[in-house]
């Protein structure tokens, strides 16, 4: 396989509160290709987010502090740059998209204000051309008359409007990478599918890596190509999407795909997977899964299952894969 | 943008009737006797009743007041008891020094108490954020006459800088600065604490804000995000509390000017009320309500184009 655009290796960071010192994201790697969708999926506070943001180097520190690992970005370790280089990438050769399309924007700046204040910063475009730009922008982002939207300020328009506005923001420089933070969670299902053949889209146009944060598994199905399982801050799971959710061989990914509501279902209880995330404090020398796990025995418990191959490209951490007809 | 103006213009009339109706009430219960002044102390009983009866003060207070406002809203706010000048003559002398102590305290103690609310957030918790807080901490409980006092002490006596007697001229001359600056301290001083206070809190919430890891996001550097996404959003509720404060101001001025013998309203405020002048002091208590209307509508104005959210309401 060729040299993946963004690499991340081994990352841990960790989290200081009250004199404690916890583990929110413990030895996580996974590879982005160029032209690719990767998706990474779990539950909330499994450390999506928090990876996200250490790529960025955007997590306030204190308290939180890059422990160990690598973010290697063509090559180059983003966790080793200067503060002024760093800044030069974000926005620039990584453009980010967050969840809450409501509040991501400054109520106080015009939508192309915000635009063309990036456009300025990387592109060093200002004036007319910056303002043609930005109307281009909102224009591939398909907001509706952006010749008259482009004046008009965040409270002016919906969420899903306001979601293009940031997308258009996250792409005004041309990324290489484009992180999206569950850029459709906040929308309702029919925008949330337009916001996704959006991305799908544009992907296809400007040929952006995008690095997608959900935990919605249709959404993965539906947008990437690789996948990432992430639960209680470690990657459980990862492969090839047609592999993870044809032969899901992780007990929680199978828990997960179990969960997932099916039109062919008929009217029977959905799924779910007993117990909650133990708390990211608790020292666990095992699995951090076993206490959910249906198949956990002491093994589960007394040692911590490191990722290995079970079929080529398809990566578990359990102790019980291969796990026969598990799908 | 006019319509609103118009439209806080007549909700302050009965605002201004109000405050007015208060004045007037508190002038009739303060001491003193307005026809005996205007008699002279030698005057007989007689006289004083005659002159009593003349001025209208034997009528009921409410009928005084309509007489008042009657009066008022021919442009006539009456003569005054001690120099029997008119009393539009004596306010309209005195509120030009007034303006000039209102800009001289502001135009520095607002960016400098701003700079200092920014930077503590910036720097919350570290020394400079904990030396600025007590400051501000003191600021807002100190008299102003203690801070007045303190400052004629130490910048008046002990060093001989700046004179702290009257008025040098106006604000543009040499003099008029060196007389002035004392003053303008001290009222300076006692706004520069609620507005440090206020911006640090409004600053500290703003930067939490999702817009602000956006700015971040971006590429901006740190100092630009706390300018331009930081402080121009914390600046909305700093707004206001300027506008409240400097309600408070005109109240400071009226100690201030007193200490400092400057001639502008409040000093003749308060020789007005000592001596029972009742038209004048009636007036210099329009000339600050009406000054505290206008202060109120220019921050209502200065709100709207801050906010956007708010113009469309």
């Amino acid at each position: 396989m060729a040299e993946p655009l963004l690499s991340v290796r081994s990352l841990e960071v960790r989290f200081r509160l009250d004199g404690r010192s916890m583990r929110a994201v413990d030895d996580v790697s996974f590879d982005l290709q160029k032209g690719q969708t990767l998706g990474i999926v779990g539950e909330s506070g499994c450390g999506k987010s928090v990876t996200s943001l250490s790529i960025m180097r955007l997590l306030p520190s204190p308290p939180a502090q890059v422990a160990a690992g690598e973010v290697l970005l063509e090559g180059r370790d983003l966790l080793k740059l200067s503060e002024r280089e760093m800044r030069k990438l974000r926005g620039g050769r990584i453009g980010m998209i967050f969840q809450e399309p409501m509040t991501s924007l400054n109520p106080v700046y015009t939508c192309g204000d915000q635009i063309i204040e990036g456009l300025r910063v990387h592109s060093g475009l200002s004036g007319k051309a910056a303002r043609d730009r930005a109307i281009e922008l909102l224009e591939l982002v398909r907001l509706p008359s952006p010749e008259k939207r482009i004046d008009d300020y965040p409270h002016q328009l919906s969420g899903g409007q306001r979601q293009r506005v940031m997308i258009a923001l996250a792409l005004a420089n041309d990324p290489a990478v484009l992180i999206a933070d569950e850029p459709t969670t906040a929308l309702d299902v029919t925008i949330q599918s337009q916001i996704l053949d959006l991305m799908r889209d544009l992907q296809e146009r400007t040929g952006t890596a995008i690095m997608l944060i959900t935990h919605d598994l249709g959404v993965v199905a539906e947008t990437c190509q690789q996948v990432v399982v992430m639960y209680a801050g470690s990657v459980i799971e990862r492969g090839p999407v047609d592999k993870i959710f044809a032969d899901p061989q992780h007990p929680y990914t199978i828990g997960l795909m179990a969960a997932v509501p099916r039109m062919d279902a008929g009217r029977a209880r959905l799924a779910s997977i007993p117990g909650s995330l133990p708390p990211p404090w608790q020292n666990i020398p095992g699995c951090r899964f076993a206490s959910r796990c249906p198949l956990a025995d002491n093994r589960c418990q007394a040692e911590m299952p490191r990722l290995r191959e079970v079929t080529p490209g398809h990566d578990v951490a359990c102790w019980k894969a291969p796990i026969e007809g598990a799908g | 943008m006019i319509e609103t103006i118009l439209n806080r213009l007549l909700v302050s009339i009965p605002v201004l009737f109000g405050v007015l109706f208060l004045g007037f009430a508190l002038v009739q219960l303060a001491p003193g006797d307005p026809a005996q002044v205007q008699a002279g102390p030698t005057a007989t009983p007689e006289v004083v009743a005659q002159i009593r009866q003349e001025m209208g003060l034997d009528q009921p207070v409410i009928v005084q007041f309509g007489r008042y406002i009657e009066r008022l809203a021919q442009g006539d706010l009456g003569r005054s008891l001690i120099s029997n000048k008119t009393v539009a003559s004596e306010l309209i002398v005195a509120i030009g020094p007034t303006l000039e102590l209102m800009v001289a305290s502001l135009i520095w103690s607002i960016p400098i108490g701003i700079a200092m609310g920014t930077l503590a957030a910036v720097w919350r918790g570290s020394l400079f954020d904990r030396a600025i807080m007590a400051l501000s901490v003191a600021g807002v409980s100190l008299p102003i006459f203690f801070i007045c006092l303190v400052l004629i002490q130490l910048l008046g006596v002990k060093y001989p800088i700046f004179p702290f007697i009257g008025r040098g001229g106006p604000l543009w001359t040499a003099e008029g600065l060196r007389h002035i600056a004392l003053p303008a301290m001290s009222l300076g001083l006692i706004f520069i604490g609620p507005v440090a206070r206020m911006t640090r809190s409004s600053v500290l919430e703003v930067l939490r804000l999702d817009h602000v890891r956006t700015a971040r996001a971006k590429g901006l550097t740190e100092r630009e995000v706390i300018l331009r996404h930081g402080l121009r959003n914390a600046l909305i509720p700093v707004v206001t509390l300027i506008g409240l404060q400097i309600g408070y101001l005109l109240g400071g001025a009226v100690v201030t000017e007193t200490i400092f013998s400057y001639p502008g309203i409040g000093r003749l405020a308060v020789g007005a009320i000592l001596s029972a002048d009742f038209p004048l002091a009636q007036g210099t208590i329009l000339v600050l309500a009406i000054g505290f209307i206008v202060v109120n509508l220019i921050v209502d104005i200065l709100y709207a184009r801050l906010d956007p959210r708010v113009q469309k309401k």
